[in-house]
């Protein structure tokens, strides 16, 4: 019996269809090649050879999509399935690794570490989170997902020689096996109820999502069912950092590198989305009892993200709670999608409008000269505008997008959520979520109000003051360019959405 | 009479485009920066009132210069639609005469990092000229936000007391209202099944299927606070004069003159038009609220000792008036709001200004600490006995805010007769403090105070620069004075053309 499902596996390999995946894993493997084969005084070019690399695969998946010739349909005996927003969040994925890549080679550069394993682990997990989002079955989703994580520990803990580094590491080491556990401990229950033969519509594959799907509309109400659903959920709620699974958010971005921090809040959270909307699409079944509970974690999340964000000072915590108020935003759209069908759509918008604003205040942060991130408060972002007019810009229309202020793709983010939350009737939703908004516009204005506005600071005139921080002393050409992408996006993207719209083929 | 509906879209543009070359010219020189931001604020007013010559108030569908792009939000019905009507066009042509005015004054001022200031007012301009001219509610909504952030920038960086805290203040309270009517407009969206965030295919939706009572009645109400948040409704002000008070004068004046008739603007040509029962059922909260704007910030207008704050509260007092011409549902009293708009923004626009030019002289704000003015600045004190005359609403001088006052007048005894008395109490508090702050400016004996600034610094009369902003407004709010035909008549087809005013008659 078994051979058969392996035959049948095999006859739909085709590896063409996960060419971006496989060559990033070739990249990856290289850039360690590289390190043995080029004398120590080339190794910098490592990191531009892992970004123009990726940059390559980047315009490979573009042109697939735009050609309209990507691969539809499932592969690998049903383990993955392909369509237009897998498409996207591969494009995601690897764009939110450019940004990362470039950050880490800024950070790294005159760091007593290993400079090319980052690069390396990093390629990996881009690697896993484009198969998360492509994944159809559950040993897929966990083997993918698996792999990311291990990589985040590592990444998370990177700067070896920082106690808060390692105790970050450490938290998430905690924090993301117990969640795993818990995904893992709902994917064996609804295996369990799967492959009941007692029940109608039970299969023996039941962690495929086709199977599992035809299993949960013929059993709405399996209570062993349901406990597996509400287990899975609570898994991918840690990824995302929705309300009661955030607590390690704040500890963990401020002690981590800040390119995994960039990596954390950007990529992971685009992942749990993903998993999110495919298994959200899988469990509509049992969506009597499953979208109570995400409008319940939406309320939480926006309310607890804003609230706490409001007395934060340090900018990295304070960047990890309001991350986790977008995830209640984007929860929002997850639920509207249930009754809304362009609802997904909005919710593709707003990561990509959060991707790229995140790309801009992050790059901000690790061009500010600061030896140690971790301790980063208001306080050093103090007349960044007359230091650097240049970074000042960038984290301006960085912050107003995360903020949702027109004219910037964060607001048209918020707006087609708030519309689709409007067209599905969730009215209680859409009141905590504009609440939400106005409490915001307290802390990020906090923000821009140290960078931009003369704020008076006490001088000591006996005291030698330390040596400021330079902002903007690492900053080169390339990036510049990059920065400069990032904001421009964002702006482009406030006025103008045709171009990200006809690819979500809204 | 779409030929020129290029001219609507450049009005939007030159200003953005102006405002990103400022930036760019800097390096040149104060004159380059200068000419450039002027240029960008001129060539905006040569096609406004070029626009308002050219308009035809017959036009077809009542929309002029009509142009539509889409800009990739089709998906929820959204597209670039731009054009005027007969309510549009006035605050068009007044959003480009303040801009003209505020940019003139600016640009000759000291300001620290002009071409930075100069950037920000440009965006404000682009902004406010959107506005006016959007016919899809979604632009309409992004316009505004777009001339409202550089206000608290404009607030925080170059603001005078208490800036940071002020433009805190602004910044929640606006942005509170903002979401408010955000919200409201997505429900008349949602609601009316039309899939377009278009005014004209809205208007013609609804006008067939008009939307349910409670559907009518929670919409209006939360585009009624809403927009009453961003024009200071009473309780809902108190941003407004401490705003005003640390804005810098050019912000204040395209603020309090232009963009605050946001609100209005969308009450009149959104609110009422989709929702005309939700204004029925709102009628006692507008009026008992516009009554508290009227009388209760009047009297604290009186209360006032600082001249800055006086006129930020005489604002927020007079937008009571239109609030309650809003309420009588009827041509008189929401023509009678639009052009105390007009009126209203040309005002205070001048009475900021010319604040400013005091503050300079008198190197204060207090009331108290000033005194016998006209003598060394007689121009400066003419200028500011005629802009308070029109605030007050005096028909003497032939201004416009008359017309205003009166049409009002006539709208509230058929609304409530009583109103008419609690709108007299008003006119009688605006004269007792603007007539005592005309006196302890500019009459009297000089203080001691005033004694020590002129010793710091020579008192002049005004000088070219600070006239000719000064003359621009004045000659357009005598010119709406001598001829308010060339602002009522379009005014008064277009809202004779909306069905919900003969509506309103029959029921009455």
């Amino acid at each position: 019996m078994p051979t058969e499902i392996y035959q049948k596996i095999a006859e739909t390999n085709t590896w063409g269809a996960i060419a971006p995946e496989l060559a990033l894993a070739i990249l990856a493997l290289s850039l360690l090649v590289l390190e043995i084969v080029l004398p120590k005084v080339a190794h910098g070019v490592i990191p531009r050879v892992a970004i123009l690399g990726q940059l390559g695969i980047l315009a490979y998946v573009f042109t697939t999509t735009c050609a309209g010739t990507c691969v539809t349909g499932e592969a690998f005996g049903g383990m993955l399935s392909f369509d237009n927003t897998g498409q996207l969040f591969r494009m995601f994925f690897l764009v939110t690794s450019v940004f990362v890549s470039y950050l880490g080679m800024v950070s790294l550069e005159n760091k007593t570490l290993p400079q090319v394993e980052y690069f390396h682990i990093l390629l990996v997990i881009t690697a896993a989170l484009m198969l998360l989002a492509q994944a159809s079955h559950f040993v897929m989703l966990f083997v993918a997902l698996e792999t990311a994580t291990v990589g985040f520990y590592i990444l998370v803990s990177y700067f070896r020689n920082q106690v808060v580094s390692l105790e970050a590491g450490l938290k998430y080491l905690i924090m993301g096996a117990l969640s795993s556990t818990i995904l893992l401990f709902g994917i064996v229950l609804l295996y369990g109820a799967g492959s009941n033969p007692a029940l109608a519509g039970s299969s023996l594959d039941p962690l495929n999502f086709g199977n599992l799907g035809v299993f949960l509309s013929a059993n709405s109400s399996d209570s062993l069912a349901l406990i597996g659903m509400l287990l899975v959920i609570s898994g991918v709620a840690f990824k995302i950092g929705a309300f009661p699974f955030q607590i390690w958010i704040p500890d963990v971005y401020q002690g981590a590198p800040t390119p995994t921090t960039a990596l954390l809040a950007v990529a992971s959270k685009g992942a749990g989305f993903a998993m999110l909307m495919r298994l959200a699409d899988l469990f509509s079944p049992l969506g009597e009892w499953m979208y109570p509970l995400l409008s319940t974690l939406a309320v939480l999340t926006i309310l607890f993200g804003n609230l706490a964000a409001l007395t934060q000072r340090n900018l990295k915590r304070l960047l990890g709670l309001s991350g986790v108020s977008h995830a209640g935003f984007l929860l929002i759209g997850v639920v509207a999608a249930r009754s809304v069908e362009w609802a997904s759509t909005a919710v593709m918008f707003y990561l990509f409008a959060y991707l790229l604003a995140s790309a801009a205040v992050f790059a901000v942060m690790v061009h500010l000269g600061k030896d140690d991130d971790s301790d980063l408060t208001l306080d050093d972002l103090g007349d960044l505008a007359h230091k650097n007019g240049f970074l000042g810009m960038a984290l301006a229309v960085g912050i107003g997008s995360l903020a949702g202020i027109p004219p910037l793709a964060g607001f048209i983010g918020k707006l087609l959520i708030f519309v689709a939350a409007f067209e599905a009737e969730l009215y209680g939703l859409l009141a905590v979520a504009v609440i939400g908004v106005v409490v915001s516009i307290y802390y990020y204005f906090g923000i821009l109000k140290s960078a931009f506005f003369e704020v008076w600071r006490f001088q000591d005139d006996d005291e030698e003051t330390p040596e400021e921080p330079v902002p903007g002393a690492s900053l080169r050409f390339f990036g510049k360019v990059a920065i400069v992408l990032a904001v421009a996006g964002t702006i482009v993207l406030g006025f103008y959405q045709n171009p990200l719209s006809s690819l979500l083929g809204g | 009479m779409n030929d020129f509906a290029s001219l609507v879209q450049f009005s939007i543009v030159v200003p953005l485009a102006a405002a990103f070359l400022t930036l760019f010219v800097r390096n040149w020189g104060r004159p380059a920066v200068q000419i450039v931001s002027v240029t960008g604020f001129a060539l905006p007013l040569l096609f406004a009132l070029f626009l308002w010559g050219l308009y035809d108030p017959s036009t077809p569908g009542g929309y002029a210069f009509v142009s539509q792009v889409d800009t990739g939000l089709s998906i929820i019905g959204v597209s670039l639609h731009l054009g005027l009507n007969g309510v549009s066009l006035p605050l068009f042509v007044m959003a480009s005469v303040v801009g003209m005015a505020a940019g003139l004054y600016a640009a000759q001022s000291k300001a620290e990092g002009l071409h930075k200031y100069l950037f920000c007012l440009l965006i404000m301009q682009a902004g406010l000229m959107g506005v006016f001219a959007s016919i899809d509610l979604f632009f309409f909504y992004f316009f505004h936000e777009l001339a409202l952030i550089p206000t608290f920038v404009m607030v925080g960086i170059w603001g005078g007391r208490d800036r940071n805290y002020a433009a805190m203040k602004m910044t929640i309270y606006l942005t509170l209202g903002a979401m408010l009517s955000l919200v409201g407009l997505i429900a008349i969206y949602v609601k009316s099944g039309a899939e377009s965030f278009d005014l004209i295919a809205l208007k013609a939706h609804l006008s067939a299927a008009p939307l349910a009572e409670s559907v009518q009645h929670y919409a209006f109400g939360l585009l009624l606070f809403g927009f009453g948040i961003l024009v200071s409704l009473w309780p809902l002000h108190t941003w407004a004069p401490l705003g005003y008070g640390a804005a810098p004068s050019s912000a204040a004046m395209l603020h309090s003159g232009v963009l605050k008739k946001f609100g209005l603007y969308g009450l009149v040509q959104v609110a009422v038009p989709l929702l005309p029962e939700g204004v029925g059922q709102w009628e006692n909260w507008i009026i008992w609220l516009a009554l508290g704007n009227i009388l209760i910030v009047g009297l604290i207008a009186m209360a006032q000792r600082d001249l800055k704050q006086l006129i930020g509260y005489s604002s927020v007092m007079h937008m009571g008036y239109a609030f309650i011409g809003i309420a009588a549902m009827s041509v008189l009293g929401v023509g009678g709001a639009v052009l105390m708009m007009v009126a209203h923004g040309l005002t205070v626009a001048l009475l900021f200004m010319l604040s400013t030019m005091i503050h300079h002289r008198t190197q204060t704000f207090e009331l108290d600490e000033m005194g016998g003015l006209a003598r060394k600045a007689p121009v400066l004190a003419a200028f500011f006995v005629c802009a308070m005359m029109a605030s007050i609403g005096l028909p003497g001088p032939g201004l416009a805010n008359f017309w205003a006052e009166i049409s009002m007048f006539m709208a509230s005894l058929e609304l409530r007769s009583w109103l008419v008395y609690a709108i007299v109490a008003g006119i009688v508090i605006s004269a007792i403090y603007g007539l005592r702050a005309i006196a302890r400016v500019f009459f009297g004996e000089e203080t001691d105070e005033f004694k020590e600034a002129q010793k710091e610094v020579a008192v002049v009369d005004m000088n070219w620069a600070e006239r000719v902003p000064a003359l621009i407004l004045i000659v357009v709010l005598f010119f709406i004075g001598f001829f308010p035909k060339t602002v009522t008549k379009p005014l008064n087809d277009a809202l004779n053309s909306e069905p919900v005013y003969a509506q309103a008659e029959d029921t009455k």
